[in-house]
């Protein structure tokens, strides 16, 4: 088989505008051969538009794309040699399994007995085998997104590009399918890039991440550090600290800060240095302790208590009348007085002026 | 369970007196907003069914008085048919025909591909653009036929401009026999087919020419392995479309045509033998006979597209 590697693909401040909108803006990266790299953020950021960008199916407006020494973002798709899953799989109709899967090799002009070979090796790698003479309209969701997969890696691209693969499918086969395509990566060494909105997904997928936001990069980083220590109050929302406490700054020192509000005093790290009279504590939810040790101690009253098994997810307001949720084995109900803490290096402040995460990005 | 659903039924509804009407319909099938569609039938009874019939038994009862049929000595119920095709004259406006509305609706359709496929992304002007290309439709035949003889006739601007330009001797004889009625065809018939040929594309997932690309095809490739094979299905009925369109040819037959020689088709024979010499059994059967070709043309090509995948053409198969 052909060696596709390459060691380095550089996107040097790419950026695509929509007319006045800039989609997306100069994102910067290197990606390493082999590496699997997940474009995350909420519909609308830019992670599509950058994946198209690097597909070749849509024109950079700025910025040059380079694999190793050569710069491809002049070349059309049939052109850059990268394989491509699409979000509703993009399979021929008209094609059966085995000639969806060979159409890559067979525009490569591959001999015919080498394509019957590596199609039913690729079949063999995604379990297919047996339903090679069927169409894609005869066959599961799952199978289909199999038959994507499989049809994208089958002449070893350099590059593979990913766009919402899972989004399609229930959420039993998409863990199904998370572990599948995070063997296939394993085996077979294949560059790839993923585009999701699912943090969970991207966490437990990629090597690293690139968070977006409005066609801007927010924070580019291994799972551990986008999770641990999100770079900004945004980033912070994204990644699960559903808790953004406004608070007043009482004093700052390098690294760490207190703040206070309402009787309540609030210890934790800083990345950024604060310099307004305003500031955010984010919390994750699991992280608050009811009835925990000093110091941090919130005094709060149960509104809404949601079963979720072992645990309960609470939903209480502090004495200044704001909300904080958190997660607790301990059977509370509704109208409970309680005190919780939270442990001062899992409390996160930001400026208060960044930008805040959406909304709807739940924990 | 058959027998036990009737008592349940009736225990169910026990309490508020006999259901709706719309219940007790709906429990035999039957959708009380179908009523609607009686209008429709009736129209469709009154003026499709009942005159074809009538036409169809008009056609099996030679004309007595007057009758082309039996002066030509033909008996008995089909002698309409046995002088149709019996005699050169009439037997030949089939041919005439097919030789003008076959390759109309071929050129149609070929035409409309290439043009409904650079159109079927977004542009600027694409809305300006295919009104222009429709706008033939509002036409009509009689200002098409004017149009091209003051075009294209021996006195015609293209005529005087060729001949100007000592491209030619003689002005081209393009109106009043085969050419007229074939350029009036397309130019009528184009709309049509482009319209659908573009509907027929727009109902094609682009992210399988996008997929496509992506896995090395160039736009070749991805017109002939991808768009076309999923298109060929409304080619065919695009084509039919057009052909019983063209195949129909009656007024640019006259008017741009040669009516009498070249371009003596069907329709002017039907025309001729009802309402010239007045012999309605004779049109009628010519009718019919001109209905069994176009069902014999739209059977041949529908059965040849029944050989290709018909399937959806989106994404997901």
């Amino acid at each position: 088989m052909r060696d596709h590697r390459f060691s380095e693909l550089r996107l040097d401040r790419i950026g695509r505008n929509f007319g006045e909108l800039a989609a997306l803006h100069e994102l910067s990266l290197t990606i390493r051969g082999g590496e699997f790299i997940a474009l995350l953020g909420p519909s609308g950021c830019g992670k599509s538009t950058a994946l198209n960008c690097l597909a070749g199916l849509l024109p950079l407006t700025t910025g040059t794309i380079w694999l190793d020494d050569k710069r491809i973002d002049g070349l059309p798709p049939e052109q850059r040699g990268f394989g491509m899953v699409f979000q509703n799989y993009a399979l021929f109709p008209h094609m059966t399994v085995r000639e969806n899967i060979a159409f890559g090799l067979k525009m490569r002009k591959t001999p015919r007995a080498d394509i019957r070979s590596r199609a039913d090796e690729v079949m063999r790698l995604v379990r297919l085998e047996d339903q090679a003479e069927k169409l894609p309209s005869q066959l599961s969701g799952g199978q289909q997104q199999r038959v994507a997969i499989a049809r994208a890696i089958v002449y070893e691209p350099p590059l593979v590009l990913m766009d919402e693969p899972l989004s399609n499918l229930d959420a039993q086969l998409r863990q199904a399918m998370r572990i599948e395509i995070k063997h296939l990566h394993q085996a077979l060494g294949l560059t790839t890039i993923y585009v999701t909105h699912d943090q969970e997904e991207a966490l437990s997928m990629a090597d690293r991440l690139v968070l977006l936001r409005e066609g801007v990069v927010q924070q580019v980083g291994t799972p551990d550090e986008v999770y641990s220590q999100p770079a900004n109050r945004y980033v912070a929302g994204f990644m699960g600290y559903r808790n953004m406490l406004s608070f007043d700054v009482a004093s700052v020192s390098t690294g760490h800060a207190v703040l206070e509000e309402e009787g309540v005093r609030l210890q934790g790290r800083t990345f950024t240095p604060l310099t307004a009279k305003r500031a955010v504590a984010a919390i994750r939810p699991e992280d608050i302790v009811v009835e925990g040790p000093p110091p941090n101690r919130i005094d709060v009253t149960a509104e809404v208590v949601e079963y979720h098994g072992r645990e309960m997810l609470v939903e209480a307001r502090m004495t200044g009348g704001e909300a904080l949720y958190f997660r607790t084995e301990k059977r509370l109900a509704v109208g409970d007085k309680t005190t919780v803490s939270v442990p001062q290096e899992r409390v996160l402040i930001y400026p208060a002026d960044a930008p805040a995460a959406p909304q709807e990005v739940a924990v | 369970m058959t027998a036990a659903s009737p008592s349940a039924a009736s225990r169910l509804t026990a309490g508020s007196g006999t259901p709706s009407l719309r219940h007790r319909l709906a429990d035999r099938g039957i959708d009380r907003v179908l009523l609607l569609l009686v209008p429709g039938i009736l129209f469709l009874l009154l003026l499709f069914v009942y005159p074809f019939l009538y036409g169809l038994q008009l056609s099996f009862s030679p004309q007595i008085d007057g009758g082309q049929a039996l002066m030509n000595g033909y008996q008995g119920p089909l002698a309409n048919y046995l002088y149709f095709f019996g005699d050169s004259y009439q037997r030949d406006t089939i041919w005439t025909t097919l030789v003008i509305g076959l390759p109309a609706a071929l050129v149609n359709v070929l035409v409309s591909v290439p043009i409904a496929y650079r159109m079927r992304g977004r542009f600027r002007f694409k809305r300006t653009l295919t009104t222009l290309l429709v706008v033939p439709i509002a036409l009509g035949t009689v200002l098409t036929a004017d149009g091209l003889i003051e075009y294209l006739g021996p006195a015609g601007w293209l005529n005087k401009a060729l001949v100007d330009f000592h491209v030619i001797n003689e002005p081209l004889t393009l109106v009043h026999n085969y050419w007229g009625v074939f350029f009036s065809l397309v130019i009528t018939g184009f709309p049509f087919a482009f319209l659908l040929v573009l509907s027929y594309l727009s109902g094609i997932d682009p992210n399988l020419e996008r997929a496509a690309s992506v896995m090395g095809a160039g736009w070749w490739e991805r017109f002939r392995r991808v768009t076309l094979p999923l298109l060929v299905p409304g080619l065919a009925i695009t084509f039919c479309m057009s052909f019983v369109l063209a195949f129909s040819v009656f007024p640019s037959a006259n008017l741009v045509g040669d009516p009498s020689g070249t371009t003596r088709v069907i329709s002017i024979a039907a025309y001729h033998a009802a309402f010239e010499q007045f012999d309605y059994s004779l049109g009628s059967a010519t009718s019919m006979i001109m209905g069994a070709v176009m069902l014999a043309i739209i059977a041949l090509v529908l059965g040849w597209r029944n050989t290709m995948f018909r399937g959806p053409a989106g994404g997901k198969g």
